[in-house]
């Protein structure tokens, strides 16, 4: 009886687990999804389709430490532009990327998807994370 | 024996289904007929549209005329080194280009800049260095705008002028020319599909009997 009872209660967590796990996974899974569109028509034709940049041009997206350590201004970076040197995948780049004045939560739709594409891996990126991040741009 | 027959019969027919493979590209532009008088006869021939005698300044600042291409296959685009949408998707197209090409002595690509303020000779040079292009191959191409937009006619290509919202209008193809100066294939160089496909025309091309005999 009581193998029983700890059993179900057992189950019951799981399935309770599991569901709101799957709540979050739906949410990233339609950031993702809508933020492979906006990538499409906002950034793809300089970044690539593998997020590969183009040469000494245009840095690639596939700099997993890179976004960590920016993950705080990559908002502004899109909504904004950005200027001067970076150095990206051990490689400097100084060309100006055009500021892009798009809805914050677009943003952070284009963010998940790249966030979480060419090899990297950071999760979702909320709206709320991103409306936080754009009132500290410089 | 019978049996033999039919059998030889069906094989026939087989090889005669067979379509020819393909050896030739096709010759693009205006045709303009014109009646030439040869051995006495009058005969009427067909003209293709050429590119014209041209003057610009490459990278390097090398002085870049048709000379220059006199006995090379290349392929032609317009382009500029700030345009934020399609140059970009283009030249990473192109580099494939190049790459495949590279050590053909007969064969050029040039990039006309359609906004020679401020793409200069240094902006030029500093792009092809970014872009990691060196030596002949691939040139680009400064000049005055109204030549630079003329010969973009002569190319099939669209090029003007900035529209209201700053930008410049132009073409996304990559012309090729063969060693005659007339066009023998378009292609969307925004599309990797397309440039795979130039790449395989420009092998045609080559192997065709007048392009190996002109020199």
């Amino acid at each position: 009886m009581k193998i029983k009872v700890i059993g179900a209660i057992a189950i019951l967590l799981i399935v309770i687990g599991a569901s709101c796990q799957s709540d979050d996974q739906i949410e990233f899974k339609r950031y993702y999804s809508a933020g492979s569109l906006v990538y499409q028509q906002h950034c793809q034709n300089c970044h690539g389709d593998k997020g590969q940049g183009l040469s000494s041009l245009i840095p690639p997206l596939t700099d997993s430490t890179y976004l960590k350590n920016n993950k705080a201004t990559l908002a502004c970076f899109i909504k904004n532009g950005l200027k001067g040197k970076i150095t990206v995948a051990g490689r400097s780049f100084d060309d100006q990327m055009q500021a892009d004045d798009i809805a914050p939560l677009e943003i952070a739709k284009v963010l998940t998807y790249v966030a979480n594409s060419f090899g990297n891996k950071m999760g979702t990126i909320s709206l709320q994370q991103v409306q936080d991040d754009l009132k500290n741009c410089k | 024996m019978r049996k033999l027959w039919i059998g030889i019969v069906i094989l026939m027919l087989f090889n005669a289904c067979k379509s020819n493979t393909k050896t030739a590209l096709p010759i693009l532009g205006y045709k303009t007929p014109v009646t030439k008088t040869v051995n006495g006869k009058t005969v009427t021939d067909t003209e293709y549209a050429t590119i014209p005698p041209f003057k610009f300044v490459n990278q390097y600042a090398d002085t870049i005329t048709q000379k220059n291409l006199e006995g090379k296959i290349y392929v032609a685009d317009f382009f500029f080194t700030t345009c934020p949408s399609i140059c970009p998707v283009m030249h990473r197209n192109m580099l494939n280009v190049y790459k495949e090409f590279k050590d053909d002595d007969n064969f050029r690509i040039i990039s006309h800049t359609i906004d020679p303020k401020y793409d200069t000779v240094p902006v030029l040079k500093r792009y092809a260095d970014k872009l990691g292009i060196s030596g002949n191959t691939w040139w680009l191409l400064h000049g005055e705008k109204g030549d630079t937009y003329k010969i973009g006619k002569s190319y099939l290509q669209s090029v003007s002028e900035k529209n209201p919202k700053g930008e410049y209008i132009h073409d996304g193809f990559f012309i090729l020319i063969d060693k005659q100066k007339r066009i023998r294939g378009t292609y969307e160089g925004t599309d990797p599909a397309e440039v795979t496909k130039l790449i395989a025309d420009i092998k045609t091309l080559k192997a065709e009997p007048d392009q190996i005999a002109a020199k």
